[in-house]
């Protein structure tokens, strides 16, 4: 705890002056390291790398029943778990706030932002659809994961091919995964989080930085328009420091597009 | 623009549905509040400053606020299961967050103070107005406070800024269908709570930011007042 504390107000301290210890700017990223295709039994998945976090997310397709109000749309869940794997301070065990939290906050940000053409889900309507499931797992806890997890969402979900279905058996054959991608829309829902460090915003923090943070807000944003937000953790904003985190997300949004972009050709 | 929205309950732009607030509805709690605005009723309790259970949750720092919010079943049309489901969790610790920084909590180290709402009857906006009733029960509880929290949903219909959707327009689905900005303030106007669901540009979202901070003041007054006269129903401005 107490390192922490020391480690925290050190960071404050030199950020306050406009520096961060590993000389990156405000809005700069860490390396990225997009890989799509990691995993031999999902129908999607990529593992992504930035600096030294490193989680892995899977998409898995399943069919079921519409819900009554969207009879002739596809389901959508993202579920997250911190892996105990990952960090010396996650446990095992029920889900606890921080990864309900995780969930939900990237399943709004792809959700709301039109991503999925959730018609093209439909097989029969009333009775049948596509769910997709968006799991994410921490492997290495350096910052950060949320983010991290959100592009490794999207990568999974644009490289994620549906698997063979037969109506009259009801049947899926998992081993025989067809050409038919993910059926998405031209968009590219990504959410990224400022933190406040003193009075200071910063983007993509290490481990050490996430703890120095007193607030923090993830924006699920595509090409300027937002569709997903959520502030977090117990310290105000002014309305001109959310202006600045806005502007600091838009710029790493256009450095993250374009290197996914690269990344998944 | 060529048409003025209308909206379908027929309020202006930036009209809140008519609220309402009341302090001290459970006698047994140290604390309490009811905030009510349009259809949507939330009861919020508190019991506290007391021991911290259990005891390695405890903050020898300062004292944990600790908020549980739930719906009860039969506040929507579709029957709720009871219990906390993944929605409740992160309401409850959103909670949390828009009121903690407002209370001085370093007065009560190792201690916790609860905070129970519950949301009788929904029609949209109910994390605000349980935001609303919490932090009243709690400044009648005697919790010290270093400012107010107020709290209301910033919206968006179609192209059109509006304030306080309730369930009709959460479900419209014209243009750009709605985009939902729930804001909690200080009265001193700095954002403890700010979530989004839908579809906004940043110029938007800034003006919405702004339209829901302003909004927040009519919310603030009849906190103060209902504060001021515990026991009776305090009623917003007839427009």
């Amino acid at each position: 705890m107490e390192k922490i504390e020391i480690n925290s107000q050190k960071i404050t301290e030199y950020f306050n002056t406009g520096k961060r210890f590993d000389g990156r700017k405000p809005e700069e990223f860490r390396e990225l390291i997009i890989e799509a295709g990691v995993s031999e039994n999902a129908e999607g998945s990529a593992r992504v790398k930035l600096g030294d976090t490193d989680v892995i997310v899977g998409v898995k397709l399943a069919t079921s029943t519409p819900y009554p109000d969207s009879p002739n749309k596809g389901n959508f869940m993202v579920s997250a778990e911190l892996s105990p794997m990952s960090s010396p301070r996650f446990e095992a065990g029920p889900p606890k706030f921080p990864v309900i939290e995780f969930g939900r906050v990237l399943d709004r940000g792809l959700r709301e932002s039109g991503f999925i053409n959730w018609e093209k889900l439909c097989i029969k309507e009333k009775e049948k659809v596509w769910t997709v499931f968006v799991d994410i797992y921490t492997i290495n806890d350096a910052g950060n994961l949320m983010d991290a997890a959100g592009i490794g969402a999207i990568a999974a979900m644009k490289t994620a091919k549906l698997p063979k279905y037969d109506e009259e058996t009801d049947m899926i054959d998992y081993k025989n995964i067809t050409d038919m991608p993910l059926p998405l829309n031209n968009v590219t829902p990504i959410a990224i989080t400022a933190y406040k460090i003193g009075n200071k915003i910063l983007i993509d923090p290490t481990r050490e930085e996430q703890d120095a943070a007193t607030a923090r807000i993830t924006v699920g944003s595509s090409e300027g328009i937002i569709s997903s937000i959520q502030k977090g953790e117990e310290d105000s904003m002014t309305p001109e420091e959310i202006g600045e985190a806005l502007d600091l997300i838009d710029i790493a949004y256009k450095n993250i597009f374009k290197s996914l972009e690269k990344q998944l050709k | 623009m060529a048409e003025k929205f209308k909206r379908m309950d027929g309020r202006e732009l930036t009209e809140m549905r008519p609220i309402a607030a009341k302090v001290g509805i459970i006698p047994n709690a140290d604390g309490s509040a009811m905030f009510k605005s349009g259809k949507t009723i939330a009861y919020a309790a508190v019991y506290g400053p007391r021991e911290h259970h259990p005891r390695n949750a405890r903050n020898p720092k300062k004292g944990t606020l600790r908020c549980r919010y739930n719906m009860i079943s039969f506040s929507v049309n579709d029957r709720i299961r009871p219990g906390p489901s993944r929605r409740s969790t992160e309401i409850s610790k959103i909670t949390e967050w828009a009121i903690a920084p407002v209370l001085m909590l370093e007065s009560f180290p190792g201690m916790v103070i609860d905070v129970h709402i519950n949301i009788i009857q929904a029609d949209a906006g109910t994390r605000c107005a349980g935001i609303n009733a919490a932090v009243m029960a709690l400044a009648h509880a005697g919790i010290p406070m270093k400012d107010m929290v107020s709290s209301i949903s910033a919206g968006k219909l179609d192209k059109t800024l509006v304030i306080d959707l309730d369930k009709a327009e959460e479900d419209f689905e014209e243009g750009e269908g709605p985009t939902d900005i729930p804001v909690s303030v200080t009265h001193s106007g700095k954002v403890t709570h700010l979530q989004l669901d839908g579809k906004i540009n940043k110029e938007e979202l800034k003006n919405a930011i702004k339209m829901a901070v302003t909004a927040c003041d009519e919310v603030y007054d009849i906190q103060k007042k209902a504060l001021k006269n515990v026991g009776q129903l305090i009623e917003g401005a007839k427009k």
